[in-house]
């Protein structure tokens, strides 16, 4: 396999070709944030965080989709980026009902920490509120569409992990949502094995273990680790 | 000309109100209203919601009293997974509001009131605060503040923060007491009983000298007086059932339980404010007033039962006659429930259990219905909730502890407010003392912990007609 050598903040990286700019700059050491990447799993550029600047395009182009190419100069972290990277996690606060205070994933939210890590103290955006329902029909599980910010990792981790392909996405643009077979209650879908990959994958509290109060939620996410090494490896260990 | 008094906004209570005073053609009062001027809305917004997570909800509509809607919310939820919670987190639970009493008493009596009783109902209102208190008496209001860090702390320990520690859930609690939390809470307990007693000796001696009027004014009438109480009659904040007792000590109903609060409480809804009118339903409105809070809990119980909580009850009766009628003596009846729950709290850390590990009850929804009810520091807390199959919320009603006095206080700042406002010059202090009336209860009006600071007062006197005839403005 070639490898290719490109620039990531000025800094030289060689890597197998066919990697992608967030995997090369992972291996750098130098941090993008993501929300829907999942180690894993297929990449689908949805959260749009993962925003880099490439030489020679004047597009912004998500890194977790993005060939390394040979040559490539990448910038991480312009003052462009860092506007944009907290105008996304702003709009993503302001499309949903986010309440840090009461929700079962505070303290331990993907969405949370990078509110956090773009600087995020308030959202310039009018937050739309919208009347979104909860679904606790799943004997275990419960997801709340307030906290769901469509990064479909569930979905993802449902199909290409568990194999069952629960999980989908309905509708377009604004009113999309993620429905559960087909768009019946969780509790209702055959397909659903209650593994719970669901719930170790969703990056916020959207997908919780019921009963779960405040704060409350735990990931475990060495377990997805470790089904993919088996699977891919047929290596067995944790 | 008929005029009214407006006092917005009311200063050193927990919230927003405010208070008109409405003058007759003589210019002398005629009543006095409390208006709660805030709209949350929590029992609307809770439908859809998980129940498990209504404790968590429910605790932040207040910053002072988060353990109270804790506790209420859980034993609602323990109705739902329809569990018997394992011992150990019940005794969990009581330790833990028994320091939110002891924080949340020890706050109204030293940094809200206090300033009133040592500096003066007529002093400069810039330093009749908790930092005047602190410039005039540096001790007392370090004991004070540190009496309720250790209330604070207790909660702190077992729910890992102070203000809305999200430790309670249906079924029980998260976790138990750590023993380096009992040891700090046996060696902060001689401090605290210390400063107990040294409240209780000072505001005996002050009502014996200085406020004896004030006992005689500050919401001295009749009314029912409603409380949890324990099996045997004893005091109680957790659990138990609820009686009513009347001013002269007859026992108007007993052995009711939360589950049928609706068959002997109604609500009645006034337009000029947002806070409703609990009634005892059999009496009817506003016939059926009733008070709740440390001076019905003291007044309902049959004994507290911890010897020096006792002693202090046995004086505290003497001195009124049996049964305590005046609101002012809701500060004397705070002091003593302090002394209740620091040697409740004594007795509890000695208990094995409270570092047991078995303290959560893990149960589906079992019932469709529930109803908790627990004694926050103000008075009785109500909350029901009907819930479908899978648990989300369809319908919460809350009564909280402010409300059932919402009659009470009303009565209370009329009848300060004839006392003490006459004429048309009226001075700053007259207004306080209106003010003070409502603090008696403590009231819990919101989230918010406007317990320190300056906040503005604006009265008008207005007259019939609607013009501004005089204001007068504290910025």
């Amino acid at each position: 396999m070639s490898v290719k050598t490109l620039k990531i903040n000025g800094v030289d990286i060689a890597i197998e070709e066919g990697a992608t700019v967030l995997q090369a700059a992972r291996q750098a050491g130098v941090p993008i944030p993501t929300l829907c990447h999942l180690d894993g799993v297929h990449d689908v550029g949805a959260c749009r965080l993962c925003l880099v600047e490439v030489s020679g395009t004047r597009k912004l182009l998500p890194a977790c989709v993005t060939e390394v190419a040979e040559g490539m100069e990448v910038q991480t972290n312009t003052p462009k980026l860092q506007e944009y990277r907290r105008m996304t996690v702003e709009l993503l606060f302001s499309e949903g009902n986010h309440v840090c205070s009461v929700c079962v994933a505070n303290g331990n939210c993907e969405l949370q920490d990078v509110a956090i890590q773009v600087g995020m103290d308030h959202s310039r955006f009018t937050y739309r509120f919208p009347d979104r329902a909860v679904d606790i029909s799943h004997p275990q599980f419960g997801i709340d569409h307030n906290r769901c910010i469509l990064c479909t990792r569930c979905v993802r981790v449902c199909d290409e992990i568990e194999g069952a392909h629960v999980w989908d996405v309905a509708q377009r643009g604004a009113a999309c949502y993620i429905v559960s077979g087909l768009n019946q209650p969780w509790g209702e879908v055959d397909a659903c094995t209650s593994c719970g990959k669901c719930v170790d994958a969703c990056p916020t509290g959207a997908i919780f273990r019921k009963g779960s109060t405040t704060g409350e939620k735990e990931r475990d996410r060495a377990k997805l680790d470790f089904l993919v090494t088996a699977r891919e490896k047929h290596e067995w260990t944790r | 000309m008929a005029q009214t008094i407006v006092i917005d906004p009311i200063t050193r209570i927990e919230g927003h109100a405010k208070i008109s005073v409405y003058l007759n053609d003589a210019g002398t009062v005629d009543e006095a209203r409390f208006h709660v001027v805030e709209y949350r809305g929590f029992e609307k917004f809770c439908e859809g919601r998980p129940f498990t997570e209504m404790a968590g909800i429910t605790a932040r509509i207040c910053g002072i009293c988060p353990v109270s809607h804790l506790l209420a919310a859980a034993k609602t939820g323990d109705k739902i997974l329809a569990v018997k919670i394992p011992p150990a987190a019940a005794k969990l639970r009581r330790l833990m509001n028994l320091g939110q009493i002891t924080q949340s008493h020890a706050l109204s009596f030293f940094h809200l009131s206090s300033p009133d009783f040592l500096l003066g109902w007529d002093s400069d209102p810039a330093k009749r605060n908790v930092f005047g208190l602190i410039e005039s008496d540096p001790d007392l209001a370090r004991a004070g503040i540190r009496l309720r860090q250790f209330g604070q702390t207790v909660i702190e320990l077992l729910g890992a923060r102070k203000i809305h520690a999200a430790w309670t859930v249906p079924g029980g609690v998260r976790s138990p007491l750590s023993e380096e939390g009992r040891q700090w809470i046996r060696d902060r307990l001689p401090e605290s009983f210390a400063t107990t007693q040294l409240a209780l000796d000072l505001f005996k001696r002050l009502i014996d000298t200085q406020l004896q009027a004030e006992v005689n004014v500050f919401g001295a009438f009749p009314s029912l007086f409603m409380g949890l109480v324990g099996k045997d009659g004893a005091w109680e904040h957790y659990d138990g059932h609820l009686r009513f007792k009347d001013s002269q000590g007859n026992i108007i109903a007993d052995h009711l339980s939360e589950d049928d609060y609706a068959d002997f409480l109604a609500e009645a809804v006034e337009p000029w404010s947002y806070l409703k009118f609990p009634y005892y339903k059999p009496m009817g409105y506003p016939a059926g007033i009733y008070r709740v809070g440390p001076l019905a809990r003291l007044n309902v119980c049959d004994r507290i039962g911890t010897p020096a909580a006792d002693r202090e009850l046995q004086e505290f009766r003497d001195r009124s006659g049996g049964m305590a009628t005046s609101s002012f003596l809701y500060h004397y009846a705070r002091l003593i429930e302090i002394l209740a729950c620091l040697e409740h709290i004594q007795q509890l850390i000695d208990d094995p259990d409270i570092v047991s590990d078995r303290v959560r009850a893990i149960a589906g929804v079992n019932s469709l219905e529930g109803i908790g009810v627990s004694e926050a520091p103000r008075g009785t807390l109500f909350h029901h909730y009907k819930v479908d199959e899978n648990g989300l919320i369809q319908k919460v009603n809350l009564i909280i502890a402010t409300g059932h006095n919402n009659l009470a206080m009303n009565q209370t700042i009329t009848q300060i407010a004839k006392e003490y406002v006459k004429g048309t010059e009226i001075a700053e202090g007259m207004l306080n003392r209106v003010e003070a009336g409502i603090r008696c209860y403590d009231p819990c009006l919101s989230c918010s912990t406007h317990a320190a600071g300056q906040m503005p007062l604006r009265i008008e006197i207005v007259a019939a007609d609607g013009t501004v005839m005089r204001e007068i403005r504290r910025d």
